[in-house]
């Protein structure tokens, strides 16, 4: 098992290489000159041709990499000329609140998700899985952006429940209950199209392994209907439906960009649509890298659950 | 699921004809309300220019912010005076543009692209798809986003990056499919035709790919749609004066406190467009998938139904017996037909004894098995008629809890393969201590040991490691032996063995069945065998019913229905066992199939496959007739009759 995993994280590296690439490649295809861009276009080809080996970009571009990649190494990832500070502080920072967020989302969307897609199958056609199969239809048809406003305009402008936005109160939050209270609307937000995608396809799964043969084994021992469906047919419906959660941690991730700009989330998320719209490149290249790295690790975690589940893929 | 069903229900396929795609569509309410709904919108998106609408860019500041049912303004006014509803029209032509173009743009390179990796293989294939793997390893979204961050915000760059980040779906996709199909023979045969590798992806192999790319579209569209309304709504995507769905809902969000209707309508208007799209796609799917389509996954209930209606239930007969069943009918209703899979079939076992059934696929044998106990899957299946008693008690009348009890203590089965019937996330240990544990109040530790007992019991070496190990890490023989061990944890005073040996190669076969003898006179348990193999039955069963199209054509004890069979069925079954030593033995197939069990014909089921088949053989109900206690036949002109009475 240790050897599994250890296995699988080397296998991540060369994805992690080839993310690192990408990104490079992304934002070594930006049209226009960078030293134009900072020099202003009265600039002299000297001022240009000297910027420009200053900032190595009379390089190659694999030589350009190289460099990047050593000084993404050494904790380097450039300075954000917005914000004027290094991109990496300002990434961490930010990662942790989106970290936070899509989480929480993460959870929840598991649970609800798995307990739907089981209450819809053991129910099967009867009014809880119509109700459930049309809630995840509505679900996954609604815009998350669209949703966390109307939510803002019932529970925060309406019934004042909970803010509409922020991570903290400005005077004396900062502890836990004051993190659930502005936590609680963006991440439900967050969490409903995952919910229902989880939904679905647990449905699917456990319809699937109820028709299986050591379902019936298991009912020909005497078991409970309880056991049989919680323990035997769960168990094996997970093992299906563990890397489409790992497959939403991408979705919700993603997502965070929307909810975090509805809400005001200070994440990585609303960073990297400022950051686009101010043309931050470093920023984003930097913010791009963080969350597609998470990704993939994120997978991983969800491949190493999986084999945990299923003794057959060790 | 048992063959009689499974076969039942592929004919019931291929025999319903089938109706056009459209036609099922439109049986499917939600899919037609989403097409209905969608086709709305799009007439509407499409007759813009022709409606009575205001210029949806005119502002006029004196009409800002007008609620909804104003004069004029049906839906109400945005912050610059504009006419919203004028707006949400053209926006969602702007949005539908969008979302369908980025759909077509991803489509078409995905599916080229997965085209070509499928069909060419080798490294070709490997290098597009790590490539593949290598954009799906982003979060979808924050691609899109990197992209635009690249190409500057703008709405045909969001277009670009939506239709980009959607290119792996379809490669992935239609890679899958293509590369199953040129594999096929109709591809073999267009290559030494002489076609060219582009000829025959685009006229042989395309057209048997485009109902996939058809369901990846109508599954993908709506999201599209979503995303590029998500890029306009963070600013990233449609610019001003230009409008679609997600840069109003994005204007709206700044006086969302003040006036809701500005950002609520817009969204509204999404959610409408892509619950219709999800809708109308989902039937799609159902429609060129049939495998996904709901009714095909129906989930069996813990216990078969039973319907006995207002037929009387038999009463036990006089010979009693451990289990006892009566007349019992086992019926699937597949499609609006119904399939008798057990037709009236009475068998006593008296302890200790070992009883056989054996029939061809298809005969009801195994359905009869697992009938007993309940374990025929509702739907399809229920329990039309008939009794089974064990020890005087009707299984089909009792309770679900008392029927929990006795399965696994009572009456205990073996299933054909144990690969299938063990649980392959469980080890052998869990899944024997669970059947001790169930039914006996033990401590953990007790359990163990008995666990451990009862592996020694079928011969199963080092019997404390092998608890620990999966169902896959042990050889075939030694997972029977397991489902057997797991029969035997509480005593069953009746064993159901569903071909036990069938999946098991004929050494194992032996040991296996030497095994359960060994074991039947140890305990004194009754063991109801079923198999399709009278060399089986030979080596272990006391008595022996045959079955055909689901109901008993002969019985009496084994020796003599081999020695004199007196059904020409049975007679043919018996031929089909080769002996050692007689090498010059002809081992006939019995010619044609059982008839299936929905329409079965008057009189003798097996009469057109009967080389004595005379007329009378055509009509009537033809009884079991008793010669004696324990011999009978289901024959008008019965074989080797002489001698008996």
């Amino acid at each position: 098992m240790a050897g599994y995993i250890a296995r699988r994280l080397l296998a991540a590296i060369p994805v992690l290489f080839g993310l690192t690439i990408i990104v490079f490649l992304i934002m070594a295809m930006i049209p226009g000159d960078p030293a134009t861009a900072i020099l202003g276009s009265y600039a002299t080809p000297e001022n240009v041709a000297k910027l420009n080996r200053d900032l190595g970009l009379d390089k190659t571009l694999f030589e350009q990499y190289v460099i990047w990649i050593g000084n993404l190494f050494q904790g380097d990832l450039g300075r954000s000329y917005t914000l004027n500070r290094p991109v990496l502080d300002e990434v961490l920072e930010r990662f942790s609140a989106t970290l936070i967020l899509a989480g929480t989302s993460l959870v929840l969307c598991s649970i609800f998700g798995l307990l739907a897609g089981i209450v819809s199958a053991v129910r099967q056609y009867g009014w809880a899985d119509k109700v459930i199969t049309l809630l995840v239809l509505i679900g996954i048809s609604t815009p998350s952006f669209w949703l966390g406003l109307i939510l803002i305009l019932i529970f925060a402008v309406n019934l004042r429940l909970f803010p509409a936005s922020g991570m903290y109160a400005i005077y004396g939050g900062g502890d836990l209950p004051d993190l659930i209270h502005h936590l609680t609307l963006p991440a439900l937000t967050l969490s409903v199209v995952a919910t229902g995608v989880i939904a679905r396809l647990t449905r699917t799964a456990m319809l699937e392994v109820l028709r299986q043969d050591y379902i019936r084994t298991a009912r020909a021992k005497g078991l409970s209907e309880r056991k049989v469906i919680y323990k035997h047919a769960f168990k094996s419906a997970l093992v299906g439906v563990v890397p489409v959660i790992g497959i939403q941690a991408g979705f919700v991730i993603g997502g965070a960009v929307y909810i975090e700009t509805v809400f005001q989330w200070p994440g990585i998320g609303s960073m990297l649509v400022t950051a686009i719209s101010t043309r931050d490149l470093l920023l984003v290249q930097g913010g791009v890298l963080v969350v597609a790295a998470t990704y993939v690790l994120f997978n991983l975690l969800a491949d190493v659950v999986q084999t945990l589940l299923d003794p057959r893929l060790r | 699921m048992t063959d009689t069903a499974q076969s039942a229900a592929a004919k019931s396929k291929r025999s319903s004809a089938r109706p056009g795609t459209l036609a099922l569509l439109l049986n499917n309410t939600l899919a037609t309300g989403g097409l209905v709904v969608l086709a709305a919108i799009c007439l509407i998106a499409l007759a813009a220019p022709l409606l009575p609408l205001a210029n949806p860019d005119v502002t006029a500041p004196v009409d800002r912010l007008l609620p909804v049912f104003s004069d004029g303004h049906l839906l109400g006014t945005d912050h610059l005076g504009r006419d919203l509803l004028s707006r949400l029209i053209w926006g969602t032509r702007v949005s539908l543009a969008v979302g369908l173009s980025a759909t077509f743009i991803a489509a078409f390179f995905g599916s080229l692209l997965g085209l070509i990796a499928g069909y060419a293989g080798g490294r070709v294939d490997t290098l597009i798809m790590r490539g593949i793997d290598m954009v799906m390893a982003f979060p979808y979204i924050l691609l899109a986003l990197a992209i635009v961050a690249v190409l500057g915000p703008g709405l045909l760059n969001a277009l670009y990056a939506i239709a980009l980040v959607n290119i792996p779906f379809f490669a992935r996709n239609i890679r899958g499919i293509t590369l199953g199909l040129s594999r096929r023979e109709f591809v073999d045969a267009a290559r030494l035709s002489g076609k060219s590798p582009a000829q025959i992806l685009f006229i042989e192999v395309l057209p048997n790919v485009l109902p996939v790319i058809v369901i990846t579209m109508s599954t993908t569209v709506g999201w599209m749609i979503l995303e590029t309304a998500g890029l306009s709504f963070l600013g990233l995507g449609a610019q001003p004066p230009q409008a679609d769905l997600g840069s109003m809902l994005g204007e709206g969000r700044k006086i969302l406190f003040t006036a809701p209707h500005v950002s609520v309508i817009p969204g509204l208007m999404i959610f409408a467009l892509v619950m219709s799209i999800n809708l109308f796609g989902d039937g799609v799917r159902d429609v060129l998938d049939p495998r996904l389509r709901a009714g095909s996954l129906t989930r069996p209930v813990s216990r078969t139904a039973v319907e006995r209606g207002d037929t009387p239930v038999p009463p036990p007969s006089e010979k009693g017996g451990v289990l006892d069943v009566r007349d019992m009918r086992t019926e699937f209703e597949i499609g609006g037909s119904v399939y008798k899979a057990v037709g009236g079939v009475d068998l006593n076992l008296a302890e200790g004894e070992c009883l056989g059934i054996v029939g061809e696929s298809g005969s009801g044998k195994s359905v009869t098995a697992m009938s007993i106990m309940g374990l025929v899957p509702t739907p399809p299946g229920r329990i039309a008629g008939g009794a089974a008693y064990l020890d005087g008690e009707d299984l089909f009348a009792v309770s679900d809890r008392r029927i929990r009890k006795l399965r696994g203590g009572a009456v205990a089965y073996v299933f054909q393969d144990p690969l299938s019937t063990l649980h392959p996330l469980f080890t052998v240990g869990e899944q024997i201590k669970e059947a001790i544990g169930t039914h006996q109040p033990l401590s953990s530790a007790e359990v163990k040991k008995r666990a451990i007992e009862l592996l020694s019991l079928v011969r199963i070496p080092n019997a404390k490691e092998r608890l620990s190990a999966y169902p896959h890490e042990l050889s075939g023989g030694m997972r029977q032996r397991v489902c057997i061990a797991m029969a035997l944890a509480n005593d069953a005073k009746v064993l159901i063995a569903d071909e036990p040996t069938t999946a098991l190669d004929v050494t194992v076969q032996s040991q296996i069945l030497t095994l359960m003898n060994g074991l039947r006179r140890e305990r004194n348990a009754a063991i109801l065998f079923i198999t399709h193999d009278f060399g089986v039955v030979s080596a272990l069963c006391d008595r022996v019913a045959v079955m055909y199209a689901g109901r008993i054509v002969e019985t009496g004890r084994t020796g003599e229905v081999l020695a004199r069979p007196q059904h020409p069925y049975t007679a043919k079954l018996i031929e089909c066992v080769p002996v050692l030593g007689e090498p010059e033995r002809r081992l006939d197939a019995i010619e044609g199939r059982p008839p299936v069990v929905n329409n079965l014909p008057d009189g003798c089921a097996f009469a057109d496959r009967c080389q004595r088949v005379k007329p009378e053989c055509r009509s009537g109900d033809i009884a079991l007739v008793m010669s004696s206690e324990e011999r009978g036949v289901r024959c008008l002109y019965p074989l080797n009759t002489e001698g008996t009475a």
